[in-house]
């Protein structure tokens, strides 16, 4: 062994290539790692469809139900209730609920909902701001939210407000819509959450 | 007998070199004050934490199920448990009232400027691990405010532009906060958040004693040093300062003690009080706000009316720390020479950062948010205004030898 390299190049090409490969090493060994910490086939099989009966809702009533984990709320609304969806219209981010990711193709309407059942709307509980479950306030122009309110959602933590079809309003930290889940009608009175049309058809 | 042993060790490990490096050799100014008493102390809060966190894994089952159990386990059949909950959750809070008065400290004598920006740096990275070790402690009781906290912070990760919602889910290990976020927050909090606390801590205090210690004149003692080569207007940190600190921390303890027996829970800042409700994932508390330590932070997010800016002002209003030592481009160091301007400026950003604490606590409203938007802009204002002045102010002469 001589004290420096014979040929300095070559051991500078080696060095940096071994430096490369135990790179790229390193890089897979860090795979396992980070794949751990998502969920695992255990939680990813936790979402199971859910079934609801919504022939004791009354008019006006909402109910809440967990669905992998998340609540998911189902409002009975009224015909004035519906009513009110065309007057706040001019108020709303996004009164087309044209972002496609917050609703399944079927609830592209006014009433962000199944067009057979179109007074019953199930929208998942958790703001899209940063995640609280905003509350169910059906009062009009009660004192805290303003001669304005029509009725709707309002988030406690940060205050976002959202129309009785969960549609955002504009001014506030939310920036899109309630998420309508995935559901379907297995027969008139029950809902099921995480259901398709392959569970009826 | 006792010095051959001693010699024996010595010439195999340099245990008394380290001893005279550190402490009986270790010259530091003569002239610290009262603010010089909270980066030992922190030292002595950390190791506390340590201690106290130990005891409780014994107790404490880290699982959604039975940790929230667990934890009114430890406070009423556990012997003497209560007491070492409430030492590790007021200690919490204590570390930080000593963060933020060593981090002000940094700030009225100019200890972040050259040649100590990467002490400086080091310390604003611990602040940060302690923080996510903070955010990471409060999930495990399990109680609500644990969980809508834990949903709402790990919500801003979805902010993050085209990767956001994977990574929340990445970070959560589920699509809602569960039981595999707890279980690895808990990991995270007593294992490996910890683990680079203390390297992070030896690097801070390694790059101290490389340069020497600032103090409140701002003056290099090291540019005065007797035929001996000791600096003239220095003491030997041992026993000087270990005697000085340990009476700070005979006060520091006392005030610790009374608010451990008599107020654990701080009046609701401490502990929240729905976090004495058993964590409900379908129902958000009436009213959701962080420990009064995230607080000013939380405020400065609440007062942007947009979802990823919030989360940017929020992130930069930390971030921002990382670059003082390059936007104060003044070479006077100490408060004490420098203009009115800055204090002025200095002044304003305590209150900002006191205000945004108190809002950050309060239920949102449009006052409310107004106030906030004004004290973040102060602020902010505060890093915009100090590199300015601290190229125009005029400053008064620095004296050559400590006052």
């Amino acid at each position: 062994m001589a004290d420096s390299p014979s040929n300095p190049a070559r051991r500078r090409f080696l060095t940096g290539a071994a430096t490369a490969v135990g790179a790229v090493g390193v890089g897979f060994a860090a795979v396992p790692f980070l794949s751990s910490f998502q969920p695992s086939a255990k939680a990813q099989a936790a979402g199971a469809p859910v079934d609801v009966n919504i022939g004791k809702l009354a008019p006006g009533q909402m109910t809440t139900v967990a669905w992998r984990g998340k609540p998911v709320y189902l409002v009975h609304r009224t015909e004035r209730m519906l009513e009110t969806l065309t007057e706040v219209t001019d108020k709303l981010r996004d009164p087309d609920s044209s972002v496609s990711s917050q609703q399944p193709a079927f609830a592209t309407n006014l009433y962000r909902a199944r067009p057979s059942h179109e007074r019953f709307l199930v929208i998942v509980g958790l703001c899209t701001h940063l995640g609280c479950a905003p509350t169910y306030r059906p009062e009009v122009a009660p004192d805290d939210l303003g001669d304005e309110w029509k009725g709707g959602f309002f988030c406690p933590c940060h205050g976002s407000k959202f129309d009785l079809s969960g549609r955002v309003y504009k001014g506030v930290p939310a920036p899109t819509n309630l998420e309508v889940p995935q559901y379907v009608y297995v027969s008139e009175q029950i809902l099921r959450v995480g259901g398709t049309e392959e569970d009826v058809a | 007998m006792m010095n051959n042993l001693g010699k024996w060790v010595d010439d195999r490990l340099p245990v008394s070199r380290f001893w005279n490096a550190h402490l009986a050799k270790y010259y530091v100014p003569q002239n610290f004050n009262f603010w010089y008493y909270f980066g030992s102390l922190l030292l002595v809060v950390f190791v506390l934490q340590i201690v106290t966190g130990i005891w409780l894994t014994m107790s404490y089952k880290p699982s959604a199920e039975d940790a929230f159990a667990s934890v009114e386990y430890i406070m009423r059949d556990v012997e003497w448990g209560w007491l070492l909950r409430y030492m590790h959750s007021t200690g919490a809070s204590f570390f930080f009232i000593a963060v933020y008065l060593h981090i002000f400290r940094g700030m009225m004598y100019g200890s972040y400027k050259k040649p100590r920006e990467l002490i400086w740096i080091f310390g604003v990275l611990i602040l940060l691990v302690l923080m996510a070790e903070a955010f990471m402690g409060y999930l495990l009781p399990w109680g609500q405010m644990s969980f809508w906290g834990a949903q709402v912070i790990i919500s801003l990760f979805s902010s993050v532009p085209v990767i956001g919602p994977d990574l929340a889910q990445w970070i959560r290990g589920d699509f809602v906060v569960s039981d595999a976020t707890l279980n690895r927050f808990f990991a995270l909090h007593v294992i490996a958040l910890p683990l680079v606390l203390l390297f992070l801590i030896g690097g801070h205090i390694m790059a101290l004693h490389e340069v020497g210690s600032n103090n409140p004149d701002g003056v290099d003692i090291k540019e005065n040093k007797d035929a001996t080569g000791k600096p003239v207007d220095g003491i030997p940190f041992h026993p000087y300062y270990t005697v000085k600190d340990l009476f700070g921390l005979g006060v520091f303890m006392f005030i610790f003690a009374a608010v451990l027996f008599y107020w654990p829970d701080g009046g609701g800042l401490f502990l929240e009080h729905p976090n004495f409700i058993p964590a409900d994932p379908l129902k958000t508390p009436e009213h959701i706000a962080p420990v009064w330590y995230f607080a000013p932070h939380y405020a400065i997010l609440r007062a942007v009316p947009d979802k990823f800016f919030g989360v940017v002002a929020m992130v930069t209003a930390i971030l921002i720390l990382f670059v003082m030592p390059w936007i104060d481009r003044n070479r006077t160091r100490s408060i004490r020479y420098r203009s009115t301007a800055f204090k002025v400026n200095l002044f304003a950003f305590v209150a900002a950062f006191v205000g945004l604490g108190y809002l950050g606590t309060q239920p949102p409203g449009p006052i409310a948010t107004l106030a906030a938007q004004l004290l973040s802009t102060v602020y902010f204002g505060f890093f915009v205004a100090l590199f300015v002045i601290s190229r125009l102010e005029r400053t008064k002469p620095v004296p050559e030898r400590l006052q």
